[in-house]
């Protein structure tokens, strides 16, 4: 009998294997009124200029606005979609960073890097849809189910002086914004463990198999990404949609044996790799549940401008072809794996060239045909990633513990001169530069010191500050933030502003574990909003648009963020509470004893005390003894 | 043979004088005022510069200036000072106007001292020949106790340091002279201005009623009332004119009244320029509150922040409390020992306020010592003085080197600092009680002087 019944549940199971497939599959297009629950997972893959590959990978999660759904999802993990419900979040961004993007050699004025270079540590910001007065509530709720749901220490940022209400500098702009970093955060693995269990295969199947932890955690940069926003319910009743993104950047050497063996004059071709040489693993198809699942490959602009493709003249009939070989069969690199669609970027603001995009079909692989691909390339190359307009670093000045200046300076790049030379004609052009600046209570900031040195020269504040908002710290309570808004001739080298502050003491209790390796100062955000850093690629249907590509076009300031600075602070000695306790009390009692000794004595009477002893020249004491000793005796004798 | 002294007196009194300002003017020209106006020493959270400019800007862009913890000052100080942080002539030093603020003050104060010693002198003198002692007490060898304490006031390097150091003590010292002087020469709404003034921007010097109630209603400095009786009844002649008048309570409810009066002023004042920010109960928090909870822990000369520093939270409330009280609780045992002299009281108030204060600095010790220099006739036989003397000039010479130590070189750690701080905080302890004592003694020898009995009384 029970053998019987065996294939039957066998049968059952693969039934409802391939109906649950089918159904997910046609989720998003079989209702016109009721969407469904959607899952993709993308990986973007950028060779960069230093010997580098870029790997961005993208998993984005929507659930739809829904009656039924209450707190049931299919697909949509269940811990975000109740916090969201529970602190009313408007949108969120949590990163967990490791390692410092490299504005310089790596780029910042592409969508990866202006929404996925992040600060070192944790940084969270969230916009909730509460009234004012219940924001600080649900902010402090939510950090500390985030540290739970993280195993990170985010609980931290709950107390007010560490987190801060931006009033118009960043990006959301909006006064219910609440914005914490916390610098110190070491990332790990465990942090990364339950980011992967969001996703709904995990990391068991699909692209994120590729996430090897120990060939992740070796790379220069790494940074997982959590932003989730929710779209307004139009009704009562109706649970809000909400669409999770959650995104994990790394930069990543190449260790290709062929590096080792090359000759010195092969020393400037760029490391060849594939995706299983990277980390160690290969894709072995699609996770099930996504609706899509594509690999890209991305050669940007300035690249594409030295590689010389044959018919670059007429690159955009050839990408309407799409199977045009001219793309990558190249004479200086070679792909082991045929794109299946070749994206060529629509338009650009610099126009030398034009970046392009290969994409890569995962669904066609499966376990017995692994998906790999692979870059040779077969002539050096060297070329410049786009930068920021200006590039903002950030030190400290002056030396003591006692006090000090912070510095942000702002050189000019490549970019600039490009812009400049465009805008020459009219000769009013202007850089405007937001700076957002949130400094913990125990640095003193001085707002009154603020200068602004442009061009090496000191200049005064108001020719170059257009709007300034300061909200000074108060000591425990809550921290300084600067806003700044600058508005620089486009002609500028440099500017630097300079503000001076004044190093505070803490208690010994308020000092951490490690306290004389110093306080991180968060990250300055530097943003340009008058630049978009936007891709927009051809795409034939907007309709089957993929998450990450419709992300590229949307227009996000360039954004960078300056250095974590470490300020030492002076350190009490710690051993010594009891003993200085003890010696403040000594010297108070010391005071006061002895002034109120001099007060109450009375010399008179002591003359007339000493006269009277030294009359009776057998004093009172002597006397008494006697006494004493003679009654003793008496009564030893009587017992006796 | 006197006159020709006194001016010879008085012509080098003038002469010190200006030196002392050209000195001060020469300091002042010192670029960056030699670093003075960042000294843990010259300025306190409480009497810093860069606090007062930093609350003047937050004010000039229409936000609180207690908004963040940096400004602690009166809002009135604010308004006065607060726009020369800003001016300046052009070719000049940064703060030229302000430096200039602060010598004025100085000047003034040590005017005021002078003028205030010599009415203490005249009231010695003449209380000396009430009691008919002016044979066995030499007075010609008396010294112009106010030219002493005003030259003293001036020429002191505390002064000088927190006059070029840009901090607001020398302003808060001139409201307390000029509380002291008003009350020595009757001069009620003057000196009840000066209470209500000092006691605004420093809380401590509220104390100083009682002395200013004992001026006011039994007039200066004088023996005890106690001797002029056993006098008359030696002599067994009451002749009440020679007697000190009696406490008489008219004076004292016309200052009451006046103080009053002036309180009100500086809190509409206060209230008027604080309006759109929050009003007076955020300037009471931030500026009596600051000073009350000790929360601003950087170094002083004083002893109390690494003390808060090192405490354990739990007992934090508890200490705080037990230090104020510490300065209350002195107020009566001496105002009862020490009534018939009322200055001198003052002057031990202050000296004991500028010891356990929160944020102590030498502009306090300035105050003080210049103080003292009114009793320098009476306070001959002082004991300790040399001592006290080495102590103070060691201690401000090792103060800074311990501090550049620790916070500067990184070599030293804060027990250094620490330490002179406790040895400071010990000499002011040896210098109050033997100053007590010692003017206890001398009325102790002006009894036996009347009585008759041999001068051995010296303990």
């Amino acid at each position: 009998m029970v053998l019987l019944q065996r294939p039957h549940i066998l049968l059952l199971l693969i039934d409802t294997h391939q109906f649950l497939q089918c159904w997910i599959a046609f989720g998003s297009a079989n209702e016109e009124g009721q969407q469904q629950e959607e899952f993709s997972e993308e990986l973007l893959v950028k060779p960069l200029p230093d010997h580098k590959l870029l790997a961005h990978f993208h998993f984005q999660s929507s659930a739809p606005p829904s009656t039924s759904n209450g707190c049931h999802h299919h697909l949509f993990p269940k811990a975000i979609s109740q916090l969201v419900q529970k602190f009313r979040v408007k949108e969120m961004e949590l990163s967990f960073t490791q390692g410092r993007w490299n504005y310089e050699s790596w780029g910042g004025f592409d969508p990866i890097s202006s929404s996925n270079a992040k600060p070192p540590g944790v940084e969270l910001w969230a916009v909730f849809d509460v009234p004012q007065h219940h924001i600080d509530a649900s902010w402090k709720n939510l950090t500390h189910t985030l540290s739970g749901l993280f195993c990170a220490s985010i609980n931290f940022l709950e107390s007010t002086a560490t987190y801060s209400t931006p009033e118009w500098s960043f990006p959301p702009a909006s006064g219910n914004v609440r914005y914490g970093t916390f610098p110190c955060e070491a990332v790990c693995t465990e942090n990364l463990t339950p980011w992967l269990r969001l996703l709904p295969c995990r990391d068991k199947a699909g692209i994120a198999l590729l996430l090897d932890r120990p060939s992740l955690y070796r790379g220069f940069y790494h940074s997982q990404r959590l932003h989730l926003t929710s779209t307004e319910s139009s009704s009562e009743g109706i649970d809000s949609g909400i669409i999770l993104e959650q995104t994990l950047t790394v930069v990543l050497q190449p260790n290709s044996e062929r590096a080792i063996e090359v000759h010195a004059s092969e020393k400037h071709v760029q490391p060849s790799w594939s995706l299983s040489s990277i980390f160690g693993k290969q894709v072995s198809g699609r996770c099930v549940l996504a609706k899509s699942s594509s690999v890209y490959l991305l050669l940007d602009w300035g690249l594409v401008a030295e590689l010389k493709f044959p018919n670059k003249e007429n690159g955009k009939s050839a990408a309407n072809g799409l199977t045009s070989e001219n793309f990558w069969s190249n004479p200086s690199f070679e792909l082991s794996v045929n794109p299946d669609r070749i994206f060529l970027e629509e338009s650009s603001s610099h126009s030398k060239s034009l970046s392009i995009l290969y994409m890569f079909q995962v669904e066609k692989y499966s376990e017995s045909e692994p998906f790999d691909i692979g870059l040779m390339w077969k002539v050096p190359v060297a070329w410049l990633c786009q930068q920021t307009p200006l590039h903002a670093s950030r030190f400290f000045m002056g030396s003591g513990n006692e006090r000090g200046a912070i510095a942000i300076s702002l050189k000019s790049t490549q970019f600039t001169e490009g812009f400049m030379s465009a805008n020459s004609k009219d000769g009013s052009c202007e850089l405007r530069v937001d700076v957002f600046q949130v400094v913990p209570w125990y640095v003193k900031v001085y707002f009154h010191s603020l200068r602004v040195f442009v061009d090496q020269q000191p200049r005064a504040v108001s020719d170059f500050i257009e709007k300034i908002h300061v909200s000074p710290s108060k000591d425990k309570m809550s921290p300084g933030v600067m806003e700044v808004v600058l508005k620089l001739p486009c002609r500028v080298n440099t500017a630097a502003l300079t503000i001076e502050f004044d190093k505070g003491f803490l208690r010994i209790d308020e000092y951490p574990p490690d306290a004389n390796q110093g306080f991180d100062i968060p990250s300055a955000i530097i943003s340009f909003p008058n630049f978009h850093a936007s891709m927009v690629f051809l795409e034939d249907d907007s309709l089957n648009r993929s998450p990450l590509l419709s992300k590229f076009q949307e227009k996000c300031p360039v954004m960078s963020y300056t250095e974590v600075l470490l300020v030492p602070l002076t350190t009490p000695d710690f051993s010594m509470p009891y003993n200085v306790s003890t010696i403040k009390c000594t010297v108070f009692a010391l005071y006061f004893g002895s002034l109120l000794n001099v007060l109450q004595r009375r010399v008179a009477e002591e003359e007339r005390f000493l006269k009277a002893k030294a009359a009776k020249k057998t004093g009172r004491l002597p006397l008494l003894l006697s006494k004493l000793s003679a009654k003793l005796r008496g009564s030893g004798i009587n017992q006796d | 043979m006197e006159k020709v002294k006194k001016k010879i007196g008085s012509f080098s009194f003038w002469n010190w004088v200006t030196a002392s300002i050209i000195f001060r003017l020469i300091l002042i020209y010192f670029p960056k005022n030699l670093n003075l106006s960042s000294r843990p020493e010259v300025s306190t959270p409480l009497t810093s510069f860069r606090r007062l400019a930093e609350g003047y800007w937050l004010k000039q862009s229409f936000m609180s200036p207690y908004a963040g913890s940096m400004y602690h000052g009166s809002p009135l100080l604010l308004s006065l000072l607060g726009p020369l942080t800003i001016n300046r002539i052009e070719g000049q030093p940064n703060h030229l106007l302000y430096s200039l603020v602060s010598v004025i003050a100085d000047v003034v104060s040590a005017m005021l001292i002078r003028a205030t010693g010599q009415n203490l002198r005249l009231a010695y003198l003449r209380s000396l020949e009430s009691l008919d002692l002016v044979k066995q007490i030499e007075v010609s060898e008396f010294l112009f106790s106010g030219d002493i304490a005003a030259l003293i006031y001036l020429c002191n390097p505390f002064t000088i340091v927190a006059c070029v150091g840009l901090s607001t003590s020398p302003i808060e010292n001139m409201a307390v002279i000029l509380c002291l002087y008003g009350a020595c020469s009757r001069l009620i709404p003057l000196a009840a201005f000066g209470w209500v003034i000092a006691t605004h921007l420093s809380l401590y010097p509220a104390i100083l009623i009682i002395p200013v109630i004992f001026l006011l209603g039994c007039g200066p400095d004088s023996p005890p009332r106690k001797l002029f009786l056993q006098r008359h009844q030696q002599k067994e002649v009451l002749n009440q004119s020679k007697l000190p008048p009696r406490f008489s309570w008219g004076p004292v409810i016309h200052f009451a009244f006046w103080a009053f009066l002036w309180s009100v002023y500086v809190l509409v004042l206060c209230g008027i320029s604080l309006k759109q920010f929050g009003g007076l109960w955020e300037m009471f928090k931030s500026t009596y509150g600051f000073i009350l909870t000790v929360e601003d822990l950087s170094p002083n000369i004083g002893v109390l922040w690494y003390f808060f520093a090192e405490v354990f939270e739990f007992f934090r409330n508890f200490f705080l409390i037990v230090f104020h009280v510490n300065i209350l609780f002195m107020i009566l045992p001496l105002a009862i020992r020490l009534r018939h002299r009322p200055c001198y009281l003052a002057f031990v108030y202050v000296a004991i306020c500028s010891m356990l204060k929160s944020y102590p600095s030498v502009g306090d010790s300035a105050l003080y010592l210049g103080l003292l220099g009114w009793f320098v006739n009476e306070l001959a036989d002082m004991q300790f003085s040399l001592f006290l003397f080495c102590g103070y000039v060691g201690v401000s010479l090792l103060s800074p080197v311990m501090h550049n130590l620790w916070i500067w070189r990184g070599t030293g750690n804060a027990n250094f600092y620490f330490a002179t701080a406790m040895v400071y905080a010990c000499l002011q302890i040896v210098l109050v009680v033997e100053g007590v004592s010692a003017m206890l003694n001398h009325d102790r020898k002006l009894r036996n002087l009347i009585t008759g009995k041999p001068q051995d009384a010296k303990s």
